[in-house]
């Protein structure tokens, strides 16, 4: 908050915000690729998805801190956000959907945090809808998202851990599909890309062998207006083009299976 | 946490000392009382009640089947046939309860924190400390079949998350699996369980802190029953499993630190086991550092959970490390007892009690017929117990010394350490990218 007001006053002298552009340098938000998955890291969780705080979050919709029981609820879900490529452009595209970014990195979360921010200043009514917390996805999905929540979830360019040993840490694997397929609402959808073919098969793999998700067909994916910005809209997206690398993607449904 | 003077020498300190994890005593009851079962350590020791006698594992078959290692997990299944043991040693035991044999030996790639067998008799689950939980499927027995070895196949996951707890629904349509990051999940146990349960029901969420026991509470009135929950953030929960529902939330730790308020300094009232009566009408608890058992009353129709009072055992500072019923006799089964304890002759220990007459417990009578057992009392008398506890007199320093070292080993398992941030930044010393110059 103290941010916002320092920009809005034209306070010139925080050389991590550009003069010009008044949105975060990313050189003073520089982290490591890796987060450890496994570390019980220190950063509070919510108790259970009556307890995430959307008035802080998205104060526009959430005046107060009481929720009516009918209120909006948060929609879609980037995990593993990085810098918030994905979110800035999905929040322009659906603006009256809440969305959310989810990341381990605390240097790259407080970014993300303050180019929202300064977004929602320079552009008024706008970027309200969107968010980001610090947080470990993989343990806590169940806090932050109530049964069939979520109508869209992102994996965008996941750490690979290419040994085999550490495989179990990728954040798609069967296990971690089902707490995905909870969270996701019937006919939502889950969107993953990556440049490293190796993960881009195992991925769809486990969404294949799944039996709560089916494979979009040809014609829905050129359909989905979200599918050109899983590799255009992300920094690491740009980065593959850049080097004319190939990306993979994987893009499943939510389904009820039949009994 | 306490001062460290020097962060250099406490991190050499935890190098040396290299110390057997202790491990907490457990029972285990035959759902139609015709055996009873203690774990102390590495031991399994079963008493058979229907013919007051001793039991001699595997003493048919000639076989040595004992595990190698401290035993965490020990279970009957619900019509009694089935028994299964597991732990440290990485092996699930199943044995048959007619003759005591193992008829099968599962090996698990980590060690076993939890065990449940399905209501038919026709799964074993058991979870391990990563947070995997796995599935064997049992055939027809055959009496004169050696030992079969047996693989596991993954049914489902918590992310890297210990699972302490593990339980099927009263219906046998769902299991419900509890971990160390104060998380409850109910899945539904499909028809072909080796292809894994994907369905997740719902999750119950609210503890504060590790989720340590579960049982479900029923009865004839209200047969699909409801979930109670045991924490380290000193409550008892009650929850509507199939929708993920609070219903009553029993705030333990503040009665029992009322009430020993003159005795000691901490305010640490973790809930180490607890499990309901066969009326589905109460709930016994054992709490950690609470001598004796508290008794809850359990309304099912208003969906309550109140606290009646706190039953204590005279004589001795008895606080159960693991307690149980069956289904058909009035018995609170309670054991406390320890393995590896340092710094005395015989390292483990074991003290089994009896409280009979909890069930039609209500409110409104204060005073009910329950009974402490002396051992004379208990069935099968001293030849029970000495079989059960290993010996049939404790001393009461082994006791207290028990007892505070398993309250110790379990907070150092179940509740992630917090260092100060010089301890982390210091802790990270070694890795690269502190290592370059920048």
């Amino acid at each position: 908050m103290q941010l916002e007001e320092k920009i809005a006053s034209g306070d010139e002298s925080n050389p991590c915000i550009s003069k010009s552009t008044r949105l975060p340098r990313k050189r003073f938000y520089r982290a490591r690729a890796h987060s450890n998955p496994l570390s019980d890291s220190h950063f509070p969780v919510p108790i259970s998805p009556h307890h995430v705080e959307y008035s802080v979050h998205y104060p526009h919709f959430f005046p107060s801190s009481d929720s009516p029981p009918d209120s909006k609820k948060i929609e879609f879900a980037d995990v593993g956000c990085g810098f918030g490529g994905l979110l800035i452009s999905l929040a322009t595209l659906f603006p009256e959907t809440l969305m959310i970014g989810m990341e381990l990195r605390d240097k790259v979360t407080e970014y993300v945090k303050e180019r929202i921010l300064a977004l929602r200043v320079a552009n008024p009514g706008q970027y309200q809808n969107v968010s980001v917390v610090r947080t470990n996805s993989m343990k806590y999905i169940p806090n932050y998202f109530e049964k069939s929540q979520l109508s869209k979830m992102f994996f965008l360019f996941p750490d690979p851990h290419f040994k085999e040993k550490n495989h179990r840490r990728r954040v798609i694997s069967p296990f971690l599909l089902d707490e995905y397929a909870y969270a996701i609402r019937a006919g939502g959808i889950i969107y993953t890309i990556t440049d490293v073919e190796e993960l881009g098969d195992w991925m769809k793999s486990c969404l294949e062998n799944h039996p709560l998700f089916a494979a979009l067909t040809e014609e829905e994916l050129e359909a989905d207006p979200v599918v050109k910005l899983l590799s255009s809209a992300t920094e690491e997206g740009q980065k593959v083009s850049r080097n004319g690398g190939q990306t993979f993607k994987a893009v499943f449904r939510r389904i009820v299976p039949s009994v | 946490m306490e001062g460290d003077d020097s962060l250099l020498t406490t991190e050499d300190n935890n190098k040396e000392v290299v110390e057997l994890e202790v491990a907490p005593a457990l029972i285990s009851v035959h759902p139609a009382h015709h055996s009873v079962a203690v774990a102390v350590g590495c031991e399994l020791r079963v008493f058979n009640l229907r013919e007051g006698c001793p039991v001699t594992l595997g003493a048919e078959s000639g076989e040595v089947c004992h595990h190698k290692d401290s035993i965490r997990a020990i279970r009957y299944g619900a019509k009694g046939n089935v028994f299964v043991s597991a732990g440290d040693d990485k092996l699930v035991k199943i044995w048959t309860t007619d003759s005591w044999r193992c008829m099968y030996s599962v090996s698990t790639e980590k060690k076993v924190s939890a065990v449940a067998i399905s209501d038919n008799g026709q799964f074993v689950c058991y979870a391990d400390k990563f947070g995997v939980v796995w599935v064997v499927e049992l055939d027809e027995f055959n009496e004169n079949q050696a030992l079969v070895q047996k693989k596991g196949s993954p049914l489902l996951a918590h992310y890297c998350s210990i699972i302490t707890s593990l339980e099927f629904s009263p219906d046998g349509q769902f299991i419900i699996t509890a971990d160390r990051d104060f998380k409850i999940r109910v899945t539904m146990f499909p028809k072909k369980p080796l292809d894994g349960a994907h369905e997740i029901q719902s999750y119950c969420l609210g503890h504060t802190e590790f989720v340590s026991c579960l049982a479900f509470v029923y009865n004839v009135d209200c047969p699909h029953g409801y979930l109670v929950s045991g924490s380290g953030d000193s409550t008892v929960r009650l929850w509507d499993f199939t929708s993920g529902l609070l219903l009553n939330t029993c705030d333990v730790g503040s009665e029992v630190g009322r009430l020993m308020a003159n005795g000691t300094e901490s305010n640490y009232f973790a809930i180490t086991d607890l499990c309901a009566t066969c009326d589905g009408s109460s709930i016994c608890v054992a709490v950690q550092g609470l001598p004796g058992i508290l008794l809850l009353t359990c309304n099912l129709l208003a969906k309550t959970l109140s606290i009646l009072k706190v039953v204590s055992i005279n004589g001795e500072d008895f606080i159960p490390t693991s307690i149980g019923t069956s289904l058909t006799s009035n018995f609170l089964w309670m054991v406390m007892g320890v393995s590896n304890l340092p710094g005395f002759d015989s390292s483990s220990l074991a003290r089994v009690r009896i409280i009979s007459g909890l069930t039609n417990c209500n409110s409104e009578s204060g005073d009910q017929n329950h009974n402490i057992l002396e051992d004379q009392q208990v069935p099968g008398g001293e030849t029970l117990l000495q079989q059960l506890q290993g010996s049939l007199s404790i001393d009461k320093d082994v006791f207290s010394a028990a007892a505070e070292a398993v309250k110790t080993s379990m907070r150092n398992l179940l509740i992630k350490k917090q260092y100060s941030s010089e301890k982390r930044e210091f802790r990270k010393r070694g890795r690269n990218d502190r290592k370059a110059k920048r």
